[in-house]
């Protein structure tokens, strides 16, 4: 396991209009970990993952200043191409959301709007992101049913093998088992530590548990600010915040 | 002092009457042309031309609607398709597009006669169109124009936005996630839309009695600049110089053709309608 840095942020913040949203975060995300970010709601914890494929962007108010670091390219640079970051930095939302369109429409979309292949190899990349989203044994013999005939678990696996189509190398989860019961919850926890295998993982919940449980690297965000960032042990057995220490004590959140 | 629960009673029982009284006209209305016009309904009649006005049937009037109705639809849908993918995805929120919307909506006002002039005047004689189908059809697109762009906006914005977000972030750009997510997700909301532009654009007399024909031809067109039959332009033309009980009953007959050409649209729009609702609220079961 290689043990680089993937994405850093330096001095970044944010702000919607007057609202500050992200106050002067420094923290740099390792290649190949599960890096979790928690928070109560509110904290910024999602934006913060929006701006590294820069999704704010659809926002007209979002003012972002600072620097996100991608592979040591700074992503708010003129010369980065957005289509080709987000092809990088893939994501899955809170609410698992297919495409209206079959099972294999689903994973095929990316893979076509690039380019990247056709016919037979469109099959494989299918099937292969299917594989490692841990779904095409429910689903090898009904790829060209709805993708709303999915359960809610299956759509968000299948919502994670849409992000694995284009071969991303960061992959953001935005409280992706928010929806979810817990079982649906508890498969895609193990396919996030698979996955960080093949690429960078951060996950963004407010379930402390759930970042105890698949984070190497865990942070805690509150009010805008990093309050404390390290090894996920070192995190939950020792914070050096006594608002994480709060937090993860249960007084809040 | 009247009690409040009996005149509650009574207001209501009111409102039903007026309900139950704009149904009644619909029904009456159905009734007296299926009545009047059923013995019209010959194979004849349906597959002969017309001669003068109390002979033969409407084959060329029925034809020939459809032909305006289909020139009308290839100019006001696709442009109401783009037009509404802009107000929707692309226009800024300002007072430029405020303008642009209350002109859309303005026109949506404008009485048909008027348009029908316009195209007479514009299409007809200043462009050299002539009277003919393809005046005609363009004519009944000015007139359309703002309901077709108004549901394409619609049902375009009724896209949820999640649908965008996952497109976007896949890495495809902007025009790709209109083309192939917004505007398939939108496509029955979008052709509900254009059927009741459709439905419209059917029973419209003033603007194709101006710029179409004079409802009497014998012939359909050999080209799309030649004058057309259309069943509303007839039905005016033979109700108001017929006469006689022939010419009277021909056109309910085209009354009755009328009605049902446009209620298999209409119902057809509100199943696609249904089917449309119905299929977005399944989600996340």
């Amino acid at each position: 396991m290689s043990n680089q840095t993937r994405i850093e942020t330096r001095n970044l913040n944010l702000r919607f209009g007057s609202a500050v949203v992200l106050k002067n975060l420094n923290m740099s995300i390792k290649s190949n970990f599960v890096t979790a970010i928690m928070g109560p709601s509110g904290c910024g914890k999602s934006t913060l993952i929006r701006t590294f494929n820069r999704l704010n962007d659809l926002i007209p108010e979002c003012h972002i200043e600072g620097e996100v670091i991608l592979n040591g390219m700074n992503i708010f640079d003129k010369k980065v191409d957005v289509v080709e970051l987000r092809k990088r930095v893939g994501m899955v939302f809170q609410k698992p959301n297919p495409f209206p369109k079959s099972i294999y429409d689903n994973v095929a979309y990316g893979p076509k709007m690039h380019g990247m292949a056709h016919g037979k190899k469109l099959d494989t990349i299918v099937e292969k992101s299917l594989k490692d989203a841990a779904l095409w044994a429910e689903v090898k013999d009904r790829l060209r049913d709805s993708a709303l005939s999915l359960s809610g678990g299956q759509q968000q696996r299948l919502c994670i093998a849409r992000t694995l189509s284009v071969q991303p190398e960061v992959i953001l989860l935005d409280e992706p088992c928010s929806a979810l019961d817990p079982a649906a919850t508890a498969k895609i926890e193990s396919l996030m530590v698979q996955l960080k295998k093949n690429y960078t993982v951060i996950v963004v919940t407010h379930n402390m548990q759930q970042a105890a449980r698949v984070s190497d690297y865990t942070a805690f965000l509150y009010l805008g600010e990093l309050m404390e960032y390290g090894e996920a042990e070192q995190v939950f057995k020792n914070p050096s915040n006594k608002l994480t220490e709060d937090f993860i004590t249960g007084r809040f959140g | 002092m009247v009690n409040e629960q009996v005149k509650e009673k009574y207001v209501k029982i009111f409102l039903y009457f007026t309900a139950s009284f704009s149904i009644l006209v619909l029904i009456a209305i159905m009734f007296f042309i299926a009545i009047k016009g059923m013995g019209m309904l010959t194979v004849e009649f349906l597959t002969t031309a017309p001669y003068r006005f109390e002979y033969g049937g409407i084959y060329p009037q029925i034809i020939g609607t459809l032909y305006l109705t289909g020139v009308c639809m290839v100019f006001a849908g696709p442009i109401g398709i783009l037009a509404g993918i802009y107000l929707s995805e692309y226009a800024p929120v300002n007072i430029i597009t405020k303008i642009l919307r209350f002109f859309v909506e303005s026109l949506a006002g404008v009485p048909s006669i008027v348009i029908g002039l316009f195209g007479l005047a514009f299409l007809v004689y200043y462009m050299h169109f002539q009277i003919s189908l393809f005046s005609g059809g363009l004519a009944l697109g000015f007139m359309i124009l703002p309901w077709t762009v108004r549901a394409s906006e619609e049902a375009i914005r009724a896209v949820p936005f999640s649908y965008r977000e996952a497109s976007l972030a896949l890495g495809a750009s902007k025009w790709q996630t209109i083309k192939e997510v917004v505007a398939k997700a939108a496509a029955p909301g979008i052709v509900t839309g254009l059927l009741l532009g459709l439905g419209k654009a059917i029973g419209e007399t003033a603007v194709v009695l101006l710029t179409a024909g004079s409802g009497l031809e014998s012939f359909l067109p050999r080209s799309i600049f030649e004058p057309v039959a259309s069943l509303p332009v007839y039905l005016y033309m033979i109700a108001t110089q017929g006469h006689t009980s022939e010419a009277y009953n021909r056109a309910y007959g085209a009354a009755l053709v009328l009605l049902g050409i446009f209620l298999v649209i209409n119902v057809f729009a509100s199943l696609l309608r249904n089917y449309y609702i119905k299929k977005h609220r399944v989600r996340f079961g």
